[in-house]
């Protein structure tokens, strides 16, 4: 091979390896990304059964059941729709009724939500900010001016 | 002092000011005495900053809540050492100690740099002077740590307890080290650009702050990772979080800094490469301010959210970013090119570690932006984590962490990788008999178990064959061979901790994903769990009353094979009653490399208690390897060559890659 030649083929297989990073990239994105739902957009939007989605809201007043073990069900709203949510592990330590959480997981069959984290945040004043953005859309909560 | 602080904080400003301009000027017109301005300004500019910083720190030591920032991070009843942490526990106080940092670098050049060339010096004293008073601009305009509240509260709200830990003491300073250690490397940079001009005085001269801030990043990931797994009771040590991208991206990049430059001090091959890489680690740096400080993500680190904050430190970034590119675009070409190398060798190993190490900064800086671009764009809101970033960054980091051995065993210029196959053949065969034993005999091992522990095994034998070779292994007398180990360079050390290290924290990494055990289940008072060979007794929820906060701590006890009492873990559950928040506080055994991790859940009507118990082997060979990382940058800084190899001062220099 020539140096010209040698010269190609490195910036050919250099191309070729960021080309393949390139792509898998953004194959991952769009396997691997969860998309953002609160109940009420989930009668438009399509959420196939055990598609991974973030799902978030309000807990419902009065909906936390604690089941066998470690299980919990509750149930997440936006005040126009609520959807119930099974999780088993441990709640985070700002998992209350009417507190914004966030939930990850996926529709199983019957329509219930199971949940494999749960994030709800370090501090009282927070509001989960797609929570809050979602709410604030809907007209259903204003950001409270307390200081 | 309250205002003495703000005082010298506002003074320190105009000194940046000065610093940024006096020197610049001094340098284009060739006055000697314009240029030596940049010095005492910059010391004075890091003690009046300093000062500034002492002051707020008084304030939170004494809780004097008529400080605004301090009335709302810190309360009378907390521990002293958490009122002093509380300082830079908060936006305000953590920008502080940002620029008190940026400003301690600044002075360790001016201080140190009496061997550089006057006009380098010069500018990149400039430069460093214009990065803080766009910060200084930014503390004072939207962040002001000294604002008063009259009249002054009795009482302060707090700091958030989740910080209320020693990790608040350590995690923040190394990090910023890293972070705002990689300005001067950006300095230096955009000071060459300047000039249109590099020499083999601006690599050595780059090498060492690029390993003191890589060192410190190191430590800063490292301790925060700790801090969040035994802190947030998840068990996790990395999360993917935006907020942790934004530290891992400048490490990546910089890691990739460390290996380009040392092809440019000894080859000087290179140089225009290495320069760019310099200001993307440094700008990666203040991408990661901006992610934090903005409130533009949610996570622990955004302390507070405020707008206008967001869209000052984005005119910050545009402007050093876009300048410095566009500096780089105008002056790159007029740079001239260093000496050629075989793909095959020592330079191609270290090109092939900055292709893999920039492409996963690209692949984690997608990840980590694209939501916020969806969102801006289609309002479309995604989370991307750890799922993504398995299948993008994980392939990798595999081919990379292979070739790692090779590296340090082929010579510059033109190398046999078959000499150096040969020479790592009991490297392979270790690594390759840890593989079949980790597949065939461990339980439950998966292959990806079975490739990460031999890659892990492969990484530390590698290591130290590199330095069995180097001191003669095979060919000399042990005697010699002992005489010729001790006098190798400290940097064939470093190099060879620094991978040692990494094959560590790897282990630890496939130890606990794919070894590790888990349980969850509600516990009555009395009795016993079973995990991976441990077994454990809940003795039951003591009530407690700390200084702040009230606690249920959860007792168990560690039971041996012989049925008797082997230690005891407990956990606890903490309500701090100002800011009516409850916190975990996990419970954790460590045996030998492994960690028995407990947490606690929520107490059920009947009296039993949720608990989960994690089994988590090798666990702490995560952090400990990157101890060892550290300590290989140490001993790297460590070498004589970087400690005498600057030139002295010469008054006319010769343009040894001059472009006229």
């Amino acid at each position: 091979m020539t140096r010209k030649q040698k010269r190609l083929s490195v910036i050919v297989a250099g191309l070729a390896f960021l080309g393949a990073a390139t792509g898998l990239t953004f194959y991952a994105l769009g396997q691997k990304a969860s998309y953002f739902y609160m109940p009420g957009d989930l009668a438009t939007a399509t959420v196939q059964p055990g598609q991974r989605i973030r799902l978030g809201g309000l807990v419902e007043k009065g909906t936390i059941e604690r089941g066998q073990g470690a299980t919990v069900a509750f149930s997440v709203t936006d005040k126009q729709k609520s959807v119930k949510v099974t999780y088993t592990g441990i709640l985070p330590d700002l998992f209350r009724e009417e507190q914004g959480v966030i939930t990850e997981g996926s529709f199983g069959p019957d329509g219930v939500f199971v949940a494999d984290s749960v994030l709800a945040k370090h501090d009282e004043r927070y509001m989960p900010k797609e929570v809050a953005d979602g709410l604030k859309a809907k007209g259903v909560w204003q950001e409270s001016k307390s200081e | 002092m309250v205002e003495t602080g703000h005082f010298a904080l506002v003074l320190a400003f105009a000194l940046s000011l000065v610093q940024m301009l006096v020197p610049l000027y001094g340098a284009r017109a060739g006055s000697q005495k314009m240029m030596a301005v940049g010095g005492p300004v910059a010391v004075t500019g890091f003690a009046l900053t300093a000062l500034s910083f002492a002051a707020l720190a008084t304030a939170y030591a004494s809780s004097d809540f008529s400080v605004a920032s301090v009335w709302e991070n810190s309360h009378s009843l907390q521990p002293l050492i958490y009122k002093i942490t509380g300082t830079w526990g908060n936006h305000e106080g953590s920008m502080l100690l940002w620029v008190l940092i940026l400003t301690f670098f600044g002075a360790l050049v001016a201080v140190f740099g009496s061997n550089l060339p006057a006009t380098l010096k010069a500018n990149v004293l400039a430069v460093q002077g214009a990065i803080g008073a766009a910060f200084f601009l930014f503390i004072l305009a939207t962040s002001n740590p000294f604002t008063r509240l009259n009249p002054a509260p009795i009482e302060g709200r707090d700091l958030n307890p989740v910080l209320q830990d020693l990790g608040l003491a350590i995690h923040p300073p190394l990090l910023y080290l890293g972070y705002v250690g990689f300005s001067i490397c950006f300095s230096f940079s955009v000071a060459a650009l300047i000039e249109g001009r590099i020499d083999a005085s601006w690599a050595r001269w780059v090498r060492p702050w690029t390993l003191v801030a890589w060192m410190f990043l190191t430590g800063g990931i490292a301790m925060g990772s700790y801090w969040a797994y035994y802190e947030l009771g998840w068990g996790g040590f990395w999360f993917w979080d935006p907020v942790e991208n934004a530290s891992f991206m400048p490490w990546l990049a910089g890691t990739a800094l460390l290996h380009s430059a040392i092809v440019m001090e000894k080859r000087s091959a290179l140089k225009i490469w290495t320069l760019l890489l310099a200001i993307l680690t440094f700008s990666l740096s203040l991408l990661g301010t901006f992610l934090v400080r903005s409130g533009v993500l949610t996570s622990v680190h955004a302390f507070a959210t405020d707008p206008t904050r967001g869209v000052f430190i984005l005119c910050i970034l545009t402007l050093f970013i876009g300048g410095s590119l566009a500096l780089f675009a105008l002056r790159a070409s007029r740079l001239t090119a260093g000496g050629l190398f075989h793909p095959i060798s020592r330079e191609g190993a270290l090109v092939l570690n900055n292709l893999f190490l920039t492409t996963a900064t690209a692949t984690v800086l997608v990840g980590t932006l694209y939501p916020l671009a969806l969102e801006a764009v289609t309002g479309g809101k995604i989370s991307v984590g750890a799922p993504f970033f398995d299948l993008t960054f994980g392939p990798l980091m595999l081919p990379l962490l292979a070739i790692v051995p090779f590296g340090p065993l082929l010579a510059w210029k033109r190398g046999d990788v078959f000499a150096a196959a040969q020479r790592l053949m009991a490297a392979f065969a270790a690594a390759l008999a840890a593989m079949l034993v980790t597949g065939l005999f461990v339980d439950g091992a998966s292959v990806f178990a079975a490739l990460g522990v031999g890659l892990a095994v492969w990484l530390v034998c590698g290591a130290l064959t590199d330095l069995a070779v180097k001191s003669g292994f095979g060919s000399v007398t042990p005697a010699i061979m002992l005489r010729r180990f001790a006098g190798l360079p400290r940097s064939v050390f470093g190099t060879a901790l620094a991978h040692l290290g990494l094959g560590l924290t790897l282990l630890g990494i496939v130890g606990t994903l794919s070894f590790g055990t888990e349980k969850i289940l509600s516990m009555h008072a009395g009795e016993t769990v079973e995990l991976s060979g441990h077994t454990l007794r809940f003795e039951g929820l003591y009530p407690a009353q700390g200084p702040n906060y009230s606690e249920d701590r959860g007792r168990f006890v560690v039971i041996g094979a012989d049925g008797n009492a082997k230690g005891e873990i407990s956990s606890a559950k903490r309500f701090f009653p100002v800011r009516q928040t409850t916190t975990t506080e996990s419970g954790i055994r460590t045996v030998w490399f492994s960690q028995l991790y407990l947490s606690l859940g929520d107490e059920g009507n009947d009296g039993s208690v949720v608990v989960r118990l994690w089994w988590k082997p090798l666990v702490t060979l995560i952090w400990g390897g990157a101890v060892v990382m550290m300590a290989g940058a140490a001993m790297s800084l460590m070498d004589r060559r970087l400690r005498v190899g600057a030139p002295a001062r010469r008054k006319e220099l010769v343009p040894s890659a001059s472009l006229s």
